[in-house]
C-alpha cells in the first residue's frame, strides 16, 4: 500500500516542556517560601500579597496546572501523534491551545496574591479565568478528537482512552463545580452552599487528582515507559481492566475528603467503600508499569531515565494504597485536618508526578535535539537530589501529622485537654516544619541541576520543528463485526461517549441526592442570613485566605467539641456560599470562634498574632486597619445571593448599608470601650470582627 | 435547581438498579472479551509504543 509522507509537530512539545519546567521552578519557589512562613512568620513580609493564606493557593496552583498540566501538554501532544500516526490535527489550534493556556496561568499569577478567589480549594480562580479554561480545554479537546479521526493507525493504544477520559472528565468537573454567580469581574459566590458546596467541591477535587494528575500521566507511562525500556507493557490485557476500573471507581470516591463532617453519613460511607476499591485498579496500574521492566532491571540501575520511572511508579503505588487507608473513618480521624495529609499529597505530586515528569524530559531531549543527554552523572545526581529531597519531606511531615493529632486527642486523668492551647501543638511540630523545607529544597536543587542538563543537550544537538514520518493511509473499507470491545476502539466518538457515561455515573449518584433529598440537610430555624456587615467580614476572611489554615467543621469527637464547642450541623451552613470548612489545621478551627474573645481581642490579634499568643505563627494583617471596605459592593452582593437563594427581603439591598452602619458602629464603641481602641467604623478589620464574632453562633442563641 | 426537575421523575428508585446491572454487565463482557481476545491483537496493541524505535532510531536514547 502506499505510503504517505507527513510530519510531527515537536515544536509544540517543545514549548509546552520549557514552560512546565519554567513553571515548574515558580511553583516549587512559591511552595518553599510557603513552608518556611509556617515556622518563620517574618517571611510573610507583612504584606497583603505575600502572606500564607494568599502564597499557597498559588504554589498549588503553579504547581497542579502550570508544571504538571504543561508537562501533561507535552507528553500528550508527543505520544499522541506517533500513537496515531498523525500529526496534531490543527496548528492553529495547537498554538491557541498553548498561548492560552499561559495566559491563563498568567492571569492566576497576578489573581491569586491579589486576594482574587473563589475560595474553592483548587478551584480558586475566578470566573473569568473559569471562562477562559473551560474555552481552551475545550479547544485541546477538539484537537485531540480531531487528530484521533484523522488517524492511520486502526485501533486506539491505551494510552489515548487515559487521554479521552482525561479530557472527557476534567471538562465536567471544571464545569459543575465553578458554577457561581458574578458580583463583580472578579468577585462571584458559588452557585452551592454549605454541604452541598462540599460535596461538589471534593468530588471535584478529589476527581482533579484522579484526572488531571492520574489519568493522563497513566497514559503518559503506558507511552514512555515502553519506550525507555524499549519493551511492550508487561500486559496489554490488564491496562483495558485497569483503564474502565480505574475512572469508573475512581469518580465515586470523593466524600472521602469529608468523613466526621456534616456531609450525609450515607454519601460518606459511599466514599469510603468505593476508596477501598481503588486499590485494585491503582496496583494493577503499578504493577503492569514495574513489571514492564521485567528483565531489564540491569538497566534501571544505569538509565537515569528508567531510575525517575521506577521512583514515579512506585510513589503512585504508594500514594495509591495510602488514599484508600486514609479514607477509612478511623484512620482519618487521625489523620485529616494534619500535615499527614501534606506528606501524602506530596508523595503523589512530587513523586509521581515530578519524577514521572522529569523522566520523561530526560526521554524527550535527546530524541528531540536528535543527540544523547549532555551528563548522565548530573541527571543521577538530580535523581538522587530529588529522592532524598521527597524523603527529608515526606517523613517529618508524617511526624509532624500523627504527633499533633494525638496531641488535639490527649486528655489528663482529670478529663480535660492536655494541650489546651491549640499553639502548644503547632510549636512542638515547627522543627519538622524546618526539615521539610530541607527537603523541598534539596527537591529543586535537583530540578536546577536538570536544567542546566537539558540547556546544554540542547545547545549540543539540533532541534527539528517539523520530525518526518510516513505511514500508510487507513483504509478505507468497512469493517463490520469484531468483538464489541475491538470495535469500540475503532470507534472514537463512541468510546467518548461511553468513558463519559462511566465518569457520570457515579457523579450522580452522589450529587443529585444531596439536592434532592431535604432530610439530608435538616433545617435549623434559628441559622439566619449574615448581615451586610458580616458578610464584607466573610469576604475578606475569603480574600485573605484564612480557610487555608483554619477549619470550619468541628467534628463529633469528645477531643473536639471539648476545644471548639458543638459540633458542626449540616443546617447552620445553608447560607455558605461557598462552604468554608477547610482542610488543614495550621490553626484553630473557628467554626464557633463566635463570642468566645471580646471584639477588642480579635483587633489585637489580627494586628500582631504573636503579640497576643506568644510564637504564634500566624501573619499580621495591618491593611485591614488602614482599608476600608466599599459600600457601594453591598447592593450587588446581597442581590447576588439572593437570586442564589438567600432570603434577604425584597429591596433589602436599598437600606443594607443603614443595618451595616449600626452594626459598625456598635463594634467601634465595643472596642473603645473595653480598651480605648479608636477605629473608623468603615475599617476592613471592624466587618472582619463583625463576621468571626457571628460564627457559629446561630445556634448557641436558640438554647 | 436540580432537584425541582429531579423531584418530577417517577420511580427515580428503578435508576441505580439499572446502573448497576449495566456495569456490571459490561464489566463481565469486559472480562470475557479481554480472556478470549486474539492474541496478535494484543501482541500489536502492545508493540505499537516501541516499533518505530524499531524501525528508524534504535539507540538513540541507549546514551549510557
Amino acid at each position: 500500500m502506499e505510503l504517505e509522507k507527513f510530519s510531527y509537530d515537536n515544536k509544540i512539545v517543545k514549548y509546552f516542556a520549557v514552560a512546565s519546567i519554567i513553571f515548574g521552578i515558580v511553583g516549587m519557589l512559591v511552595g518553599l517560601t510557603a513552608a518556611i512562613q509556617l515556622f518563620y512568620p517574618i517571611f510573610n513580609f507583612d504584606l497583603a500579597y505575600t502572606t500564607f493564606g494568599r502564597i499557597r493557593p498559588l504554589h498549588t496552583n503553579a504547581i497542579i496546572f502550570a508544571f504538571v498540566g504543561n508537562a501533561m501538554f507535552a507528553g500528550v501532544y508527543y505520544s499522541m501523534q506517533r500513537l496515531l500516526k498523525a500529526r496534531m490535527f490543527n496548528d492553529l489550534l495547537s498554538w491557541t491551545h498553548f498561548w492560552g493556556w499561559q495566559l491563563i496561568i498568567l492571569a492566576a499569577a497576578i489573581t491569586l496574591p491579589l486576594g482574587l478567589t473563589s475560595g474553592k480549594e483548587y478551584a480558586e480562580l475566578e470566573w473569568p479565568i473559569d471562562i477562559a479554561i473551560a474555552l481552551i480545554w475545550v479547544v485541546f479537546g477538539i484537537n485531540m478528537i480531531g487528530t484521533i479521526l484523522k488517524r492511520r493507525e486502526r485501533h486506539m493504544y491505551v494510552a489515548i482512552w487515559f487521554y479521552i477520559a482525561t479530557f472527557v472528565t476534567v471538562a465536567v468537573l471544571h464545569i459543575v463545580n465553578s458554577f457561581a454567580i458574578p458580583v463583580e469581574l472578579f468577585k462571584s459566590y458559588s452557585w452551592y452552599a454549605g454541604v452541598q458546596d462540599a460535596l461538589v467541591q471534593w468530588w471535584y477535587g478529589h476527581n482533579a487528582v484522579a484526572f488531571f494528575l492520574t489519568t493522563p500521566f497513566l497514559g503518559i507511562m503506558y507511552y514512555f515507559l515502553p519506550k525507555a525500556a524499549n519493551r511492550p507493557v508487561y500486559s496489554y490485557r490488564l491496562s483495558i481492566i485497569h483503564f474502565w476500573s480505574l475512572i469508573f471507581i475512581y469518580i465515586w470516591a470523593g466524600p472521602h475528603h469529608l468523613l466526621y463532617t456534616s456531609l450525609p453519613d450515607w454519601a460518606q460511607s459511599l466514599g469510603v467503600a468505593f476508596s477501598i476499591m481503588l486499590i485494585a485498579p491503582s496496583w494493577g496500574g503499578m504493577l503492569n508499569g514495574l513489571l514492564t521492566l521485567r528483565g531489564a532491571w540491569d538497566r534501571v540501575r544505569e538509565d537515569p531515565v528508567l531510575k525517575f520511572m521506577v521512583v514515579a511508579v512506585t510513589a503512585y503505588g504508594m500514594a495509591t494504597l495510602e488514599g484508600p487507608l486514609l479514607s477509612l473513618k478511623n484512620v482519618n480521624a487521625i489523620a485529616h485536618f494534619t500535615d499527614w495529609i501534606v506528606a501524602h499529597v506530596h508523595i503523589g505530586g512530587l513523586g509521581w508526578n515530578g519524577f514521572l515528569i522529569f523522566g520523561m524530559l530526560y526521554w524527550l531531549w535527546p530524541k528531540m535535539w536528535g543527540t544523547k543527554i549532555h551528563s548522565v552523572k548530573m541527571a543521577n545526581t538530580h535523581f538522587w537530589l530529588g529522592t532524598l529531597g521527597i524523603i527529608i519531606y515526606a517523613l517529618p511531615l508524617y511526624v509532624a501529622g500523627v504527633v499533633q493529632s494525638l496531641m488535639w486527642k490527649q486528655f489528663n486523668p482529670e478529663g480535660f485537654l492536655e494541650y489546651k492551647n491549640f499553639l502548644e501543638t503547632v510549636v512542638q511540630i515547627l522543627p519538622m516544619y524546618m526539615l521539610r523545607a530541607v527537603g523541598g529544597t534539596l527537591y529543586i536543587v535537583g530540578v536546577f541541576y536538570m536544567v542546566v542538563n537539558l540547556i546544554k543537550t540542547a545547545s549540543q544537538g539540533s532541534f527539528v520543528n517539523n520530525e518526518d514520518a510516513e505511514a500508510p493511509a487507513l483504509e478505507k473499507k468497512v469493517i463490520t463485526g469484531g468483538h464489541w470491545h475491538s470495535v469500540l476502539e475503532r470507534k472514537p466518538v463512541l468510546f467518548t461517549v461511553l468513558a463519559l457515561v462511566a465518569i457520570l455515573i457515579g457523579g450522580i449518584f452522589e450529587l443529585i441526592p444531596t439536592f434532592l433529598i431535604k432530610s439530608n440537610v435538616p433545617t435549623i430555624e434559628a441559622v439566619k442570613p449574615y448581615t451586610p456587615l458580616e458578610l464584607h467580614g466573610r469576604d475578606i476572611y475569603i480574600r485573605e485566605g484564612c480557610v487555608n489554615c483554619h477549619s470550619q467543621m468541628i467534628r463529633p469527637f469528645r477531643s473536639e467539641t471539648e476545644r471548639y464547642g458543638e459540633y458542626s450541623k449540616a443546617g447552620e451552613f445553608v447560607y455558605d456560599h461557598p462552604f468554608l470548612w477547610g482542610s488543614k489545621r495550621n490553626g484553630p478551627d473557628l467554626h464557633r470562634i463566635g463570642g468566645k474573645y471580646p471584639d477588642s481581642w480579635h483587633y489585637y490579634h489580627m494586628l500582631d498574632p504573636g503579640a497576643v499568643s506568644s510564637g504564634s505563627i500566624m501573619p499580621s494583617y495591618p491593611w485591614l486597619f488602614e482599608d476600608v471596605i466599599d459600600l457601594d459592593k453591598t447592593a450587588g452582593k446581597i442581590n447576588a445571593l439572593r437570586t442564589i437563594g438567600v432570603p434577604y427581603q425584597d429591596r433589602y439591598e436599598e437600606i443594607a448599608n443603614e443595618d451595616l452602619g449600626r452594626q459598625a458602629q456598635k463594634i467601634a464603641d465595643n472596642l473603645k470601650e473595653q480598651d480605648g481602641i479608636e477605629v473608623a467604623k468603615e475599617a476592613e478589620i471592624v466587618a472582619m470582627i463583625a463576621y468571626l464574632q457571628r460564627l457559629g453562633t446561630d445556634i448557641k442563641a436558640s438554647k | 435547581m436540580f432537584k425541582y426537575y429531579f423531584e418530577q421523575v417517577n420511580n427515580v428508585e428503578v435508576w441505580p438498579i439499572i446502573s448497576l446491572i449495566i456495569f456490571i454487565t459490561f464489566f463481565i463482557g469486559l472480562l470475557v472479551w479481554v480472556v478470549k481476545v486474539d492474541k496478535k491483537y494484543i501482541q500489536d496493541m502492545s508493540n505499537l509504543p516501541v516499533e518505530e524505535d524499531a524501525e528508524n532510531n534504535k539507540n538513540q536514547f541507549d546514551y549510557v
